[in-house]
């Protein structure tokens, strides 16, 4: 019987399985319960949530591999986990642990300020941030099987995901009507190779999964979320920095699966019980630009 | 077809639209089905893949689980891929996961191993033909255990992948993600066999 691991079909295969879910940063294995059972699709293991990284500032790398095995052997859903931009060292590292997916991640910091990691190689697949069309073209040119919105991690703001999911939605929308002659032009403009460009053309969308990440700290912003157009949902610092992560958990989930359902929306929100806080947000026009994290890899 | 019956995709969360496309290419009226409504309507059902364990806690939470039961045991055909296989089977090997036990088979869960043992197999599939099926495995479950009435319609490396018992059917699989239609054929034709039960809306 002819067997083949590592292929485009299925690591992208992957993306597809976690669509209309949501996964959740967690850094113990309690919370990696929490999460799987207000029902998450994955965890993203991580020795700090991003808006502790942002707080302490310093270098942030890969986690502690005896963190993420811990976390791994205490769910059963796919677990994920980060690495700095270009350290494809770490990526090894965490291919050979058998982490199931690899975010190669701006809110680490970047090992290499102009290249990314060529994800061909790996059999473990990669998701990787983009702020517009040609960004997430790029990441899948370089193999990323899927693609998340970069938002403002740890800023419990969602304006950033917001440009970002339209942003990439806009370049799709307008190659779908591009004339034919145009297409090689609009690949230089949006520096992306040619044939994924016909693709996105031809189909209206990318050929991998798209996500949100980046912001979500509400029921309502996981909804508006999806209904912009994303295919499914990360929240990093917004269920644990929240005052109630069991019930956020679950409520965002809930929100998530129904998200053109505004009357179910309204329930999971009103469950969350009149005590309910959010994470506390940044308003992102006060931060000096050296504190952005969007802006890492392009 | 007058009588052409809809087929429903459980659309709270997984490969929803690539099962819908499936089913389409291969003739059938395909829905999606979020809700107890919508579940009525429709003379077949399938749970596409995903994550059983968010798949099974929606389920209860939004009441979903008994309706689907209910038409499952009167005559309801449903198919399970991957997740959806875990869904329907009587139980997990070694977790204790509930799950809806519409199929006498216990699954192990990822038992293929996690992510890195992925893999795209050409498995033989007697019901289906001589060609093989390009059959994707994605942290896929086998079957265990599988009831006297079960039939086990294909294997990989020893272990059931594909199994029927009556008008249930499960695959470890992913048809939805290839080109090859010829298992959602195999599942339409369960349906079209199927006289009209239960409170289906496509009786004329």
């Amino acid at each position: 019987m002819e067997q083949q691991t590592g292929t485009v079909t299925v690591k992208r295969g992957l993306a597809q399985m976690l669509k209309g879910g949501v996964i959740m940063d967690v850094v113990t294995p309690e919370q990696a319960v929490i999460a799987q059972d207000a029902g998450a699709v994955a965890v993203m293991a991580l020795e700090r949530i991003p808006a502790d990284i942002r707080a302490m500032g310093g270098v942030a790398r890969m986690s502690n591999l005896e963190l993420i095995q811990s976390i791994m052997d205490a769910v059963t859903i796919p677990v994920m986990a980060k690495v700095r931009i270009g350290h494809f060292a770490e990526a090894q590292v965490l291919q050979a642990i058998g982490v199931d997916f690899i975010d190669e991640s701006e809110v680490l910091t970047p090992a290499d300020d102009k290249y990314h990691i060529s994800k061909h190689e790996y059999t473990t697949p990669f998701v990787c941030g983009a702020r517009d069309l040609g960004e997430a073209l790029r990441r899948i040119a370089e193999g990323a099987a899927m693609i998340r919105s970069k938002g403002e991690a740890g800023s419990g703001n969602i304006v950033e995901a917001v440009r970002h999911i339209r942003a990439i939605n806009d370049g799709i929308r307008e190659l779908t009507v591009a004339p034919k002659e145009e297409l090689v032009a609009r690949a230089r403009d949006l520096g992306a190779p040619l044939e994924l460009v016909a693709y996105v053309a031809e189909h209206g969308k990318l050929p991998v999964v798209l996500f949100c990440a980046g912001g979500v700290s509400t029921p309502a912003d996981a909804a508006l979320m999806m209904q912009l157009g994303a295919e499914g949902i990360f929240v990093g610092s917004g269920i644990f920095k929240s005052n109630n992560p069991k019930a956020f958990s679950k409520a965002i989930v809930d929100a998530t699966t129904h998200f053109e359902d505004p009357k179910t929306v309204a329930e999971v929100s009103k469950a969350l019980g009149k005590d309910a806080l959010a994470m506390e947000g940044i308003d992102l026009r006060k931060l000096p630009e050296s504190e952005l994290l969007a802006p890492r890899g392009n | 077809m007058a009588t052409k019956k809809t087929i429903g995709v459980l659309a709270l969360q997984g490969d929803v639209g690539e099962h819908l496309r499936a089913l389409e290419r291969a003739g059938a009226n395909a829905i999606a089905v979020k809700t107890a409504a919508q579940l009525a309507s429709v003379g077949g059902l399938v749970i596409p893949g995903g994550e059983s364990t968010t798949v099974m806690k929606l389920l209860s939470r939004f009441g979903l689980a008994e309706p689907i039961a209910t038409r499952v045991r009167a005559g309801m055909p449903l198919w399970g891929t991957c997740m959806g296989m875990i869904v329907a089977a009587r139980e997990v090997a070694d977790l204790d996961q509930p799950t809806l036990g519409l199929i006498d088979v216990t699954v192990r869960r990822n038992a293929f191993g996690r992510q890195n043992e992925s893999a795209e197999v050409d498995l033989t599939i007697p019901a289906l033909g001589s060609r093989p099926f390009p059959a994707i495995f994605i942290r896929a479950p086998w079957i265990e255990r599988a009831g006297p009435h079960v039939e086990v319609l294909a294997e990989r490396d020893g272990h059931g992948v594909m199994v029927r018992e009556g008008q249930v059917l499960g695959t470890s699989f992913h048809p939805e993600l290839t080109s090859d239609d010829r298992v959602h054929r195999y599942f339409l034709s369960m349906v079209e066999q199927t006289p009209t039960v239960g409170n289906s809306r496509d009786a004329a």
